[in-house]
């Protein structure tokens, strides 16, 4: 069995790190987006930031983050945030983008405001898809948080690198098995909250499409 | 138009003039000897990888297409694998009794994360085809096997290189991570600059793995377009 008293501390920094993470980029992520959403400059600007965020691999964001800003959980923090910004960005604007012409006149013909068809149709119409975007960001970054250990940041990847290097198959399973569960448990519940997310309307909309 | 503003990030970071963080001295002292074979590793471990995916992704897309019940099965497993985290993946590997640290846990890891991918695309490419054009081909008299060769896969093709192209992207990313078990490439530059706290090869190795992953890009977009002949001619 595994003794590791520091197992409990380990798992807390690596869903601290991943939760305050995705908080911070939803926190900056949806207003940019909410801000932008007519401007035809934004949407050249959130596919811009969504081709970079594909290409640049997470551990170099998170390596080019430590020359500046030194080892430790807030460099982490600093790199899981800005790789968890751009699928929120992008998703968030082509979702407030793809609410057809069509609904919003007719919203409009109905006498709602501005800020009540943003709140009571765009919104919940973009729900769906901007959670999607959340969901992926949230599974990058729990992924991701397993490299904070590389420039100090804690987490359950401390466990995986400890056992690597100590030859400890029972730590390197440990830590990796958790972290694999941690993942997916990550990527089955964001999906299941996504489809609670889509409004009913939606739903019956997308089953007629079908 | 994206491809723009990922080249100017580039040139912003490779632009820093700090002399603690970039030392260009170290870089062309270092160039043949450290950078170039970095360079080749990465490219040897990320082109064998999407080479082996390929070869299993192909043959399994156009079976789940065949027989539909597979689909969501196969969608499951492969999406499972997926979603482990590399150094998790990694960790598990070197466990198998058998598997040491080197290329060969990493190059399976990197063709498991493919896997969802490239059959998902495979078998989306496959549904592009019209029906009417397969009866048509029945209809001249062409066996099942060269329908599949000579006129479901070409017309599917387009689709099946967008999904390699997404699949080597991640690839090129991932295989930096498994510098950390000895498999060489970027990575490897990226890891040592950690552990010698010498920011010029952290940087000189992220700068290229994003370049490397944007070129392929690039590249397989080309390739892609080039198959689409009828979407080109619609453009002009």
């Amino acid at each position: 069995m595994l003794e590791r008293p520091d197992f409990t501390e380990l798992f807390i920094t690596h869903i601290e790190l991943s939760v305050v993470a995705l908080l911070i980029a939803i926190a900056i992520a949806l207003p940019v987006a909410l801000a932008i959403r007519n401007t035809p400059l934004g949407a050249a600007l959130a596919i811009n930031v969504g081709n970079i965020g594909r290409a640049v691999p997470s551990l170099a964001i998170l390596a080019l983050c430590q020359p500046f800003l030194g080892f430790g959980f807030d460099t982490a923090l600093v790199a899981l945030t800005a790789l968890a910004i751009p699928p929120i960005l992008i998703n968030a604007s082509t979702g407030l983008r793809e609410v057809s012409r069509e609904v919003i006149d007719a919203a409009r013909g109905m006498g709602l405001s501005g800020s009540q068809i943003l709140t009571g149709i765009q919104m919940p119409i973009a729900a769906p898809v901007i959670f999607a975007g959340i969901r992926t960001s949230a599974v990058q970054v729990v992924a991701s948080a397993t490299l904070a250990t590389f420039i100090g940041g804690g987490g359950l990847g401390d466990l995986i690198v400890e056992g690597t290097q100590l030859n400890d198959t029972t730590l390197l399973l440990a830590g990796s098995l958790s972290v694999a569960v941690l993942a997916i448990i990550t990527e089955v519940g964001f999906g299941a909250l996504e489809r609670g997310m889509t409004p009913k309307g939606l739903k019956v909309a997308q089953k007629r499409a079908r | 138009m994206g491809k723009v503003g990922t080249l100017a990030l580039l040139q912003d970071i490779s632009s820093i003039e700090d002399p603690r963080l970039i030392e260009w001295d170290w870089i062309r002292e270092n160039f043949w000897e450290d950078i170039v074979p970095a360079i080749q590793g990465h490219i040897y471990l990320s082109f064998v990888s999407v080479a082996i995916a390929l070869a299993i992704s192909l043959p399994t897309g156009v079976m789940v297409s065949r027989y539909r019940k597979a689909y969501a099965p196969v969608t499951f497993v492969t999406g499972l694998l997926y979603s482990i985290p590399s150094l998790a993946l990694f960790g598990i590997l070197i466990s198998i009794p058998g598997i040491t640290i080197g290329p060969t846990p990493v190059i399976i890891a990197l063709v498991a994360y493919s896997l969802l991918i490239m059959i998902r695309n495979t078998v989306a490419g496959l549904d592009t085809v019209p029906a009417e054009t397969i009866d048509a081909a029945r209809g001249m008299g062409l066996t099942n096997r060269q329908i599949l060769f000579k006129v479901e896969l070409p017309l599917a093709l387009p689709v099946i290189v967008a999904g390699i192209r997404i699949a080597t992207v991640t690839i090129i990313g991932i295989a930096t991570i498994g510098a950390y078990i000895a498999a060489g490439g970027l990575g490897k530059m990226i890891f040592d600059g950690i552990n010698t706290s010498f920011p010029t090869m952290i940087i000189t190795g992220a700068v290229l793995a994003t370049a490397l992953a944007v070129l392929a890009d690039l590249l397989l977009l080309a390739l892609e377009r080039r198959l689409r002949p009828w979407a080109r001619r619609r453009k002009s």
